[in-house]
C-alpha cells in the first residue's frame, strides 16, 4: 500500500492528538498498562508516518494545503505545510526523541497520573506541526502549544518549589517572547496582507527593507531565540531544566530548543531572504552564537547540580548551532542539523542516566556524590562514554556535525574549546561520582544551585526496569549511528531548505519540485583529528578538574564569575528586562552588521 | 541581580525597542485604510461556502489548522492545570461544614438565570456559522451557567451535577471529535480538514458544510474544559487541606 | 491621529513587560503578561479596521472589517486565557510551597 506523500504532514500532526484523546478519556477508566500501551503505540505510529514523510522527500519539498484550499493564481486562504528533509528530520526526531522518553517514563513517574502522558503527547503534536508549517501565524500556534505543554510538564513535581518556580520563570519568558513573535507577524501582515511565509515572502520582495521589515524582524526572531535559549534570552533555560522530570528534559534540550533555531532560520530565509543582505544576518547571528557557546560552556564548567551543568551544556551547544547555521550555506546547516541529531542522542542518553543517579541516590548534586556511585554498574561506563561523546569523539554524530559545522564556518578554536569544556564537565563530575578520584570536593560557594534536595523520582533500589535501560542504549546508539550512517539526505535537505526561489514557486505556483544538488556530509582527516583533540581535552579538563577543584579555580576569577552567577538569579523580573535588552540588541546587530 | 541594575537593563532595552517600533509604526499603512488583500479572498470564499459568519468560516474551514491547533492548546492547558492543582501528597480534599449563607434575592436571580444562561450559551453555540459567536464564545458562556450553580446554590450542589472526571472525558471525546472530522476529510477528499458535508442554503442551520460541527464539537470542549479548570481552581480554594 | 492605535498597542506590550520588570507579587506578574498580550489584540485589530466598514457577517451594508484578523484574535485570546490559567495554577503552588509570591525573595535557582 502505498501513501500520498502529501497526507504524511497532517497525519504528523493528527495522529498525537487522536492518541492524546484516547489517553485522557480513558485515564479514569482504564489500568496504567494500557494507558502506557495507547501512548507508545501512538508514538511509535508517528514515528513511522514521519520515516515515511522523511523518505518521500528525498523527491522533493512534500507540499500539503490544510483543506484543499488549493492556490489559484499563486492566492489562496488556506495554511500550507511544506516538508523538506530538514523539517521531516525535526519532525522524525521530535517523535523518536518522544518514544525514549515515554519508554523510560513506562516504570519512572510511580504516581504519574495519565496526564502526564497526554501532555507529553501534545506537545509531540506541537514539535511536528512547528516542523511542517509553512504559514506564519500556524508556526505562532504550534509555538504556543509546545509552551503551553511545556510549561506544566516543566512545573510537574508540585512538592518541589523549585519545580514550580522554575516551570512559572519559563512560562513568564517564553510568552513574553511568542506575544513579540505575534506583534511582529501583525506588522507584516499590515505590509503585506498576508500570513504564509511563501506569500509574505514574494510580497516583501515587491516592497524592498526599510524600518518596519526590520522592526518585524526583530520581533519575529524574539519567540524562537527565547525558544532556542540564545543569550540574552537563555536564562529560563537552566532553571527549566534543573527541575523539569528527566524524561521531559531530553525533549527539552534534544529538540525543543533546536526547533528554536529551526524557526529563527526558517523565518529569515524564506520570509525576510529577499530583502535581508546576507552578511548582516550572517553578522548578527555569529555574534549572538558566539557569546552564547562561551558563556554556556563557562557556566557548564562551574556547575555541581548535575542536571543544571546539562542544561549549560545545551545552551553551549545552541551557541555551535548558531554558529554553523549563521554561515547560511548549505554545508555549515548541513553541519548543524547532523550536529543537533546528534546531540540529541547523546544529550538525552546523558539526562536520563543523571535520572538514573537521581532515582538510586536520591540526589544530582556532583559533591555530595562523590565516591557514592562507586557500585553503579550502567552509568560508570556509560556516563564517561557519553561525556566524550559530548565533546565530539569520533564517530559519533555530535563528532561528524562538529567537524562539518567547524570547517565551514572556519572557527575551529570555538568548536574545539567548546565542546571539549562541556564534555570535560560532564567527565569531571563521573570521575567524582563513579571512581571517587582526586581529594573530596569542597566548596562553600554560595553562588550556585546544589543539587541537593531535588525530588527523588521513582524508587528502583534493586534493578532498574529493562525500558529504562533501553531508553539510554537506544539514545546513544543513535547518537552514534547519526556518525555512521551516510547522511547525504541531509546534505540535499540543506540546499533546498535555503532554495528560496524553489520554495516559493512549489509552493504558490504549483511548480514540481526541482531537481537539487547536494553537499558533502562524510567525516574528513582533519574532522577525525579535531573530534579526538576535544576529546582528549575534555580528559585533560576532566583530571585537571577532578584534582583542583572548582574551590581553587573559582578562587582565581572570583569576581567575574560572582558576576556572571548573580546575573543568573532566577529573578522573572531580570529575566524580563534581558528579554527586552536582547530585542534591542538584536535590531542594533542587524543595523550594524 | 540588584533593583538598580535590572533598571538599567530595562531602560536601555526599552529605550532600543521603543525607537524600533516606533520608526517601524511610521510607517504602517494608515489605520482605517482601504487596502485588506486576505479580506479580498476570505470574504468571497466563506460565502462561497454559505457561511455568513465569515470570521466563524476563516477559523472552522480556511484556516481550520489554526483552530486545531488553539484547541489544542485550550486541551494541553486545561490538562496542565489539573495536574498542577491536584492535591499534592500530604494534601486531601475536605469539604467544610459551614459553607456560609447565600442571600435570598442572589439566589432568585441565579436560578432565574441558569436556564437563561444555557439556552443562550446554546444558542450562540449552534449559530455560530450564521451570527457572531461560535464555539469558543458559547462555550465559555455554557460553562458559566454551570458555575451558578454556585454562586446561587452551594458547592456542594455544584459537585454534585458536575462529576470532573465526566467533564474531561467529555472534553476529550470532543477534541477528538475535531481530528476525526480533519482526518475524514483527508479520506474522503485527500485533505485534511477538509469542508465534506453539504453546503445547505446560506442562511440555513444545517448549512456551511463542516464549520457547523466543528463549531458544536469546538462548543462541547470549551464547556467541558473550562469546567474542569474552573474545578481545579474552586478546589484549591475550597477543598483542598493540608493533612498531617 | 491616524496611527494612534499602533502606538497604543506597542505602548501596551513595552508596558506589560515594564510591569512585570518591577512586579513584587506573581499574580501582578501574571495580570502584567496578559496585558502585554492584549496589545497584540490591538495592533491585530486595528491592522483589520476600515472606516465605515460593518462587521465581517454577510448581510450587513456596505463593504466589511478584515475578519482574518479577528480569527487571528480569537485565537489569540484562547492562548492568553489558557496562559494565564496555568501560570496561575504555578502561582497557587508556589505560594503554598514557598509562603511568598514576591519573586525577590524566591532565591532557589541561582547561578
Amino acid at each position: 500500500m502505498s501513501v500520498d506523500p502529501s497526507w504524511l504532514p497532517p497525519l504528523g500532526i493528527a495522529i498525537p492528538l487522536v492518541g492524546a484523546c484516547i489517553v485522557l478519556a480513558l485515564a479514569k477508566l482504564a489500568p496504567r498498562l494500557v494507558i502506557d500501551v495507547v501512548a507508545m503505540t501512538t508514538t511509535v505510529v508517528s514515528v513511522g508516518a514521519m520515516a515515511l514523510l522523511f523518505a518521500a522527500t528525498s523527491a522533493g519539498r512534500v507540499v500539503t494545503w490544510v483543506g484543499g484550499w488549493t492556490p489559484r493564481d499563486g492566492t489562496s486562504v488556506g495554511i500550507v505545510l511544506a516538508a523538506d528533509q530538514i523539517g521531516a528530520g525535526f519532525a522524525l526526531l521530535a517523535c523518536v526523541l518522544t518514544a525514549c522518553a515515554l519508554s523510560y517514563t513506562w516504570r519512572y513517574f510511580d504516581d504519574a497520573e495519565a496526564h502526564v502522558h497526554v501532555l507529553i503527547l501534545l506537545f509531540m503534536a506541537g514539535m511536528v506541526g512547528f516542523s511542517l508549517t509553512a504559514d506564519l501565524f500556524d508556526l505562532f500556534v504550534f509555538l504556543e502549544l509546545m509552551s503551553a505543554t511545556a510549561y506544566a510538564l516543566t512545573g510537574h513535581k508540585i512538592e518541589e518549589p523549585r519545580s514550580v518556580q522554575g516551570g512559572f520563570t519559563f512560562g513568564v519568558v517564553t510568552s513574553l517572547g511568542a506575544y513579540f513573535t505575534l506583534a511582529g507577524i501583525g506588522i507584516l501582515y499590515a505590509r503585506t496582507g498576508q500570513l504564509g511565509m511563501p506569500q509574505i515572502g514574494a510580497a516583501l520582495d515587491r516592497h524592498g527593507m526599510d524600518a518596519l521589515v526590520l522592526a518585524a524582524l526583530v520581533l519575529v526572531l524574539t519567540g524562537f531565540l527565547v525558544k532556542a535559549a540564545i543569550v540574552p534570552f537563555h536564562f529560563w533555560l537552566a532553571d527549566a531544566h534543573a527541575v523539569a522530570p528527566t524524561p521531559v528534559c531530553v525533549l527539552f534540550s534534544g529538540v525543543m530548543a533546536p526547533l528554536g533555531l529551526y524557526g529563527v532560520l526558517r523565518v529569515s530565509t524564506t520570509v525576510f531572504g529577499g530583502v535581508l543582505p546576507a552578511g548582516s544576518l550572517h553578522g548578527t547571528l555569529l555574534v549572538l552564537g558566539i557569546i552564547t557557546a562561551a558563556l554556556g560552556a563557562t557556566l557548564c564548567l562551574m556547575q555541581r547540580h548535575l542536571k543544571r551543568m546539562l542544561a549549560y551544556s545545551t545552551i553551549a551547544h545552541l551557541g555551535l548551532f548558531l554558529v554553523a547555521l549563521a554561515t547560511v550555506t548549505a554545508s555549515g546547516v548541513a553541519g548543524a542539523v547532523i550536529y543537533v541529531f546528534g546531540h540529541a542522542g547523546v544529550k538525552g542518553a546523558l539526562f536520563l542516566m543523571v535520572g538514573v543517579l537521581l532515582a538510586r541516590k536520591g540526589n544530582v548534586d556532583e559533591f555530595a556524590l562523590y565516591c557514592k556511585g562507586r557500585d553503579e554498574r550502567l552509568t560508570k561506563w556509560l556516563l564517561p562514554l557519553g561525556a566524550l561523546a559530548l565533546a565530539g569523539l569520533p564517530p559519533f554524530g555530535t563528532g561528524l556535525g562538529k567537524a562539518l559545522s567547524e570547517e565551514s564556518s572556519g572557527l575551529i578554536v570555538l568548536f574545539v574549546l567548546v565542546s571539549a569544556a562541556t564534555g570535560g564537565a560532564v567527565l569531571r563530575a563521573s570521575l567524582r561520582i563513579h571512581f571517587g578520584l582526586g581529594p573530596r570536593p569542597d566548596d562553600t560557594d554560595v553562588d550556585t544551585t546544589k543539587g541537593e534536595g531535588e525530588e527523588q523520582e521513582g524508587r528502583f533500589p534493586q534493578r532498574l526496569p529493562a525500558t529504562m535501560i533501553g531508553a539510554i542504549v537506544a539514545l546513544l546508539t543513535g547518537g552514534l549511528l547519526v556518525g555512521l550512517v551516510p547522511m547525504e539526505a541531509i546534505g540535499e535537505g540543506a540546499q533546498r531548505f535555503l532554495d528560496r526561489a524553489g520554495m516559493l514557486a512549489q509552493t504558490l505556483g504549483g511548480a514540481p519540485a526541482s531537481a537539487i544538488g547536494s553537499v558533502d556530509v562524510e567525516w574528513t582527516w582533519s574532522g577525525v583529528v579535531l573530534g579526538l583533540l576535544s576529546a582528549a581535552l575534555a580528559v585533560g579538563i576532566g583530571f585537571v578538574g577532578v584534582h583542583f577543584g572548582l574551590g581553587r579555580l573559582r578562587a582565581a576569577l572570583k569576581t567575574p564569575l560572582h558576576v556572571v552567577h548573580r546575573l543568573h538569579s532566577g529573578h522573572v523580573g531580570d529575566y524580563a528586562a534581558w528579554l527586552v535588552f536582547g530585542m534591542a540588541a538584536v535590531g542594533a546587530l542587524f543595523v550594524i552588521t | 541581580m540588584t533593583r538598580s541594575a535590572r533598571w538599567i537593563v530595562f531602560w536601555l532595552g526599552a529605550g532600543g525597542v521603543g525607537v524600533l517600533i516606533v520608526l517601524a509604526l511610521l510607517k504602517m499603512p494608515s489605520f482605517g485604510g482601504l487596502v485588506h488583500p486576505y479580506r479580498e479572498l476570505s470574504v468571497p470564499a466563506a460565502i462561497g461556502r454559505s457561511s455568513p459568519n465569515i470570521v466563524s468560516s476563516v477559523n472552522f474551514d480556511q484556516r481550520a489548522l489554526d483552530t486545531l491547533g488553539e484547541e489544542t492548546i485550550l486541551l494541553g492547558s486545561v490538562v496542565g492545570a489539573a495536574a498542577l492543582l491536584r492535591p499534592s501528597k500530604d494534601e486531601r480534599e475536605q469539604l467544610d461544614q459551614d459553607e456560609g449563607r447565600v442571600l435570598e434575592a442572589t439566589k432568585l436571580l441565579g436560578y432565574l438565570l441558569l436556564p437563561v444562561t444555557l439556552i443562550v450559551g446554546a444558542d450562540v453555540v449552534t449559530h455560530g456559522h450564521l451570527t457572531p459567536g461560535g464555539g469558543f464564545q458559547g462555550g465559555v458562556v455554557l460553562a458559566t451557567a454551570v458555575h451558578l450553580l454556585y454562586v446561587a446554590g452551594s458547592y456542594k450542589m455544584l459537585r454534585r451535577v458536575r462529576p470532573k472526571s465526566w467533564y474531561q472525558v467529555a472534553e476529550a471525546v470532543a477534541a477528538g471529535a475535531f481530528v476525526v472530522l480533519g482526518l475524514v476529510g483527508l479520506l474522503l477528499t485527500g485533505a485534511f480538514l477538509a469542508n465534506i458535508f453539504p453546503r445547505g442554503v446560506l442562511g440555513d442551520l444545517f448549512s456551511s458544510g463542516t464549520v457547523f460541527y466543528l463549531n458544536v464539537a469546538v462548543g462541547a470542549e470549551v464547556t467541558s474544559g473550562v469546567v474542569v479548570l474552573l474545578s481545579g481552581f474552586l478546589a484549591q480554594a475550597l477543598s483542598v487541606r493540608e493533612v498531617r | 491621529m491616524s496611527l494612534l492605535p499602533y502606538f497604543v498597542a506597542g505602548w501596551l506590550l513595552l508596558i506589560g513587560c515594564f510591569g512585570v520588570v518591577r512586579s513584587r507579587d506573581l499574580v501582578h506578574t501574571v495580570v502584567c503578561v496578559a496585558i502585554a498580550q492584549s496589545g497584540t489584540y490591538v495592533l491585530l485589530l486595528s491592522i483589520g479596521f476600515q472606516y465605515g466598514a460593518s462587521a465581517p457577517v454577510q448581510g450587513a451594508p456596505g463593504p466589511v472589517v478584515d475578519p482574518v484578523v479577528q480569527a487571528l484574535t480569537l485565537t489569540d485570546i484562547v492562548v492568553s486565557a489558557t496562559v494565564t490559567a496555568l501560570l496561575l495554577a504555578l502561582v497557587i503552588q508556589i505560594a503554598k510551597r514557598t509562603d511568598t509570591v514576591d519573586p525577590d525573595e524566591l532565591d532557589e535557582l541561582r547561578g
